[in-house]
């Protein structure tokens, strides 16, 4: 008989050890610290490494677990469950690729969220509790509250700080549609606590997690609808990328509402019910579970950020220059909780440029830093630095060079033709502007992209460099050898013209 | 089994001009002179249907396919209808605000399927109404016509759609107002902006034709640099109307091209995306092409190299980012004829040698599909569909004469409206 690798309880426990230890005593204050650091989720952990690395003395402040969303109910599950669907939907096409459909595909939902803890607990070492404190990091669990200026509450233990970053994070934006509290609806905070598969699921919200979520639990065998109020999905992103992502989960089964609004929500003999609306066309979508996920709003209540001068708003979060200091100099905010690009990454490197900022004298600007970002669906969606769009509104002419994905021999190899890279330039120079990627692994070829940027490589110097072979990121190499090209070409011109 | 292909080029293209044009006159509504949008038993009538008809009457006239006298009554029935129908925002008029539902009765006129009042659909039929309005410059009968014609177009309140915005929806319904639909990316409303900028009455701000063009792209795609689209046919309509060669706006000036130039950049990717034919799809080549707007085979589903074929009913394919379902328009490649006329009639004689069933009665389907089998050839839609007839028509007719160009050159409307939009040069 098969061994199968099922969630052992100690993985479980293991975890909570590490993230909220039961017999955590908080530590006596130090007289002053450096830094002190309220929320430790990737920004609020990135800062306390950077900081304490570098010899400060750091004040962590968590009200809940280390890890923040990303860890506990965000980035980290989510892929989790999305490998599992991928495997699961690659089974099915199995045909494609010359093998037969496995004769049992039929899923264990509790070994795929089983595996997904497993994960949780091995990513949740590095960032314990035991290691932090063995950082020199003083970790304080409870709530955090600013006193004045230049003081905070660790629940009832008074920290004096000489700066200050606030990293509270975000939480699932709550919904006003009628009736939908009563239905006991999910969030992505909740979506991971399910036991069992849903026979059909409702996604409210076509943003990043709506999406990815949706997509992948369709491929594990829910019946998913997901409904989006505007006309496309990824509201972000490119038409054409957000037009191929709908219908790639078209494809995959997934029934698509778009422009569609929810307007009402009930439950009835077990079963939960979204009235809505397409074009003033009424509909109802009966489903097991409701997922909502229409956005995150900015954690900044309760803080006592009037009493240290930091001005909020519940809408944008935190204000923030572009040193990502607040209105309060000596008390900077990363990641969600001032940021509009909601990613880990992103809270991750804020963090980072924020305690540089605050503690080691420097001045380094958060719009100078081009953050990729990226949608796990199949294909993924990823995007880095301006949008044709946003290029367009600061009356810079722009280019783009295209390169689809079925022209490029390592993904029609591997059956992953779906997709394009678009690099967009400024017009009259080779310079690099942005780009947009629509690709199986476009979450790993947008780094190649952010790698190029960052050291200010044009589209020249980029034809040159030689990459392996066969490997999608030569659709980059393509779209690049595109340009020379037509450079080329038009200098052989004017020369044959002079 | 037709012959067309083994005919000279000019009778092979007068002969499927003239079949295009008798549907027109075939399917309109003798008491309203409606024109249904397709052939179909119980088919509605399109404006944008109507919009094409009226403008193709000058063409007939030329041909000497009908009378001058014919062709005004023609025109006069309908800019009536069009005048005295109901104007209101109840669910049941004809149009509100002077834009017109996009399905109407064939009979009364009245709105069907809840359709909505449509923008673009409105400006096609506007842009028809223009044609007419200035070829018929005698007098008598022809006097009204102008009068109806300019009432019509003044009537137009372009300011109200766009809804306190500088840019325009797609269209509006009574049961929930403005759709939440824009137009993003290039595509075939520059009739559509052109029209409002121009009127007299109730003129868009050019602020929101500039708006627009922020959302346009740019691209060197297969090897060709193009303002992108993808459906074939938003590179044509508004080309139908306007002779855009020589005219530039600003975006154009900045790229150095046109938008005639750009239709032809396009039809070069359509025939390079056909050569490469990514998907497989049967017959795709260099020589047959035609990804655009039209009818496909729908539900219809097959299994292919171990993977499952999807296909689409009516939907605005596009190349290369789809959707593509191996479904060409066999009409588009005539279509393109001004732009590109070696490729546009070498394409066409091909699929009418290979794929003869595409033309029945001297008139092209609106879809085809020889990648889903269905019998012994490829599925193909049933019937005719007017908006591909109104095309066909005014765009041979625009690469033997120039006709409509010329008329609509002569309209001060659209002369203002393509200035406000910032074009200049050329014959502007």
């Amino acid at each position: 008989m098969p061994l199968t690798p099922r969630s052992k309880p100690e993985d479980e426990e293991t975890f909570l050890r590490r993230v909220r230890p039961s017999d955590w005593n908080n530590p006596t204050p130090q007289k002053t610290y450096d830094l002190a650091i309220v929320g430790a989720g990737p920004a609020g952990l990135a800062a306390a490494e950077h900081a304490a690395r570098h010899g400060f003395r750091v004040a962590l402040i968590e009200h809940n677990r280390l890890g923040g969303n990303s860890l506990n109910v965000g980035s980290v599950p989510s892929k989790a469950i999305i490998s599992t669907a991928r495997v699961y939907g690659t089974m099915q096409d199995a045909e494609a690729f010359g093998a037969p459909i496995p004769s049992e595909p039929a899923l264990d939902f509790c070994q795929v969220m089983a595996r997904m803890r497993r994960i949780r607990t091995r990513i949740s070492e590095y960032f314990s509790a035991y290691n932090l404190n063995a950082l020199g990091i003083d970790i304080f669990f409870g709530n955090a509250r600013f006193e004045s200026v230049d003081t905070l509450l660790a629940g009832d233990t008074r920290l004096h700080f000489k700066k200050a970053l606030i990293a509270t994070g975000a939480r699932p934006e709550p919904s006003d549609i009628p009736g939908l509290e009563r239905t006991d609806y999910r969030t992505s905070t909740t979506i991971f606590d399910m036991t069992a598969l849903p026979k059909r699921l409702a996604v409210i919200g076509g943003g990043p997690l709506g999406c990815e979520l949706a997509q992948a639990f369709c491929r594990l065998g829910s019946h998913v609808t997901i409904v989006q109020n505007s006309p496309k999905f990824l509201p972000r992103e490119e038409r054409d990328a957000a037009e191929i992502l709908s219908r790639s989960m078209a494809r995959d089964g997934v029934d698509i509402r778009l422009n569609t609004t929810v307007v009402g929500a009930r439950r009835e003999e077990g079963v939960r019910i979204l009235k809505t609306v397409n074009n003033g066309v009424e509909s109802e979508i009966q489903a097991n579970e409701i997922l909502l996920s229409i956005g995150r709003a900015a954690n900044v209540e309760g803080l006592g950020l009037e009493a240290a001068g930091v001005e909020f708003d519940t809408e944008q979060g935190i204000k923030v220059d572009d040193f990502l200091r607040s209105t309060n100099p000596d008390i900077y905010a990363a990641g969600d909780a001032c940021l509009a690009l909601k990613f880990t990454n992103a809270a991750q490197a804020s963090a980072r440029m924020a305690t540089q900022n605050a503690l080691m004298q420097e001045q380094l600007r958060w719009s100078q830093s081009p953050i990729p970002w990226c949608t796990y669906c199949d294909p993924e969606i990823a995007h880095i630095g301006l949008q044709v769009w946003e290029a367009r509104r600061q009356s810079i002419p722009v280019k783009t060079f295209t390169i689809m994905m079925h022209d490029v021999d390592r993904a029609i190899v591997d059956g992953q033709e779906t997709g394009f890279v678009k690099i967009h330039i400024a017009e009259t120079s080779d310079t690099i502007l942005g780009a947009t990627i629509v690709a199986s692994r476009a979450s790993e070829l947008i780094n190649e992209m952010a790698v190029i940027m960052n050291n200010g490589i044009g589209m020249m110097a980029l034809a040159e460099i030689v990459h392996t072979y066969p490997t999608q990121s030569e659709a980059i190499i393509l779209a690049a050898q595109a340009y020379k090209r037509e450079f080329d070409k038009t200098s052989h011109h004017a020369e044959s013209g002079a | 089994m037709n012959n067309l292909a083994r005919l000279s080029d000019e009778v092979l293209t007068t002969r499927l001009q003239r079949a295009a044009f008798s549907y027109l006159i075939d399917y309109a509504n003798p008491a309203t002179g409606l024109v249904a949008d397709t052939s179909r038993p119980g088919s509605p009538c399109s404006i944008s249907v109507v919009g094409f008809a009226l403008s193709c009457l000058p063409i007939a006239v030329g041909n000497g396919w009908i009378s001058r006298a014919d062709a005004a009554r023609r025109a006069s029935r309908l800019l009536k209808f069009f005048m005295q129908s109901k104007q209101s925002d109840a669910p049941d008029a004809t149009g509100y605000k002077g834009f017109y539902y996009h399905f109407l009765d064939m009979e009364t006129g009245q709105r069907v399927w809840q359709c909505e009042l449509s923008l673009i659909d409105t400006a096609l039929l506007i842009a028809g109404v223009l044609v007419v309005g200035v070829y018929f410059d005698g007098g008598g009968d022809e006097i009204e016509i102008r009068e109806l014609a300019d009432s019509l177009y003044r009537r137009v309140d372009w300011r109200w759609a766009q809804n306190g915005t500088e840019g325009l929806s797609q269209g509006w319904k009574p049961e929930c107002g403005f759709l939440h639909y824009g137009w993003e990316g290039y595509n075939e409303a520059t009739i559509l902006y052109i029209l409002g900028l121009g009127s007299p009455s109730f003129p868009l701000a050019p602020a929101g034709y500039v708006t627009w063009g922020l959302t346009y792209q740019w691209e060197h795609l297969l090897d060709r640099d193009v303002l992108y689209s993808g459906p074939l046919f938003t590179h044509l309509f508004s080309h139908a109307w306007i002779d855009f060669r020589g005219i530039r706006d600003a975006f154009m000036r900045e790229k150095a091209s046109d938008y005639f130039e750009n239709t032809k950049s396009a039809i070069v990717i359509h025939r390079e995306y056909g050569e490469r034919n990514p998907h497989g799809f049967e017959a795709y080549s260099r020589d047959f092409w035609g990804v655009t707007a039209g009818e496909g085979p729908a539900a219809e589903e097959c299994r292919e190299n171990g993977r499952d074929r999807r296909f689409y009913g009516y939907m605005s394919r596009g190349v290369p980012y789809g959707p593509d379902d191996g479904t060409i328009a066999p009409w588009a490649m005539l279509a393109t004829l001004p732009f590109a006329t070696d490729t546009a009639l070498a394409g066409t004689r091909r699929l009418l040698e290979k794929y003869p069933q595409v033309c029945s009665q001297d008139r092209f389907s609106s879809g085809f599909n020889p990648t889903l089998r269905v019998g012994s050839g490829g599925w193909l839609s049933e019937g005719w569909f007017g908006l591909d007839q109104g095309l066909l028509v005014m765009m041979i007719e625009n690469h033997r004469t120039g006709l409509i160009w010329e008329i609509m050159r002569r309209s001060r409307y659209v002369r203002d409206g393509l200035k406000r939009a910032g074009f200049e040069g050329g014959w502007l």
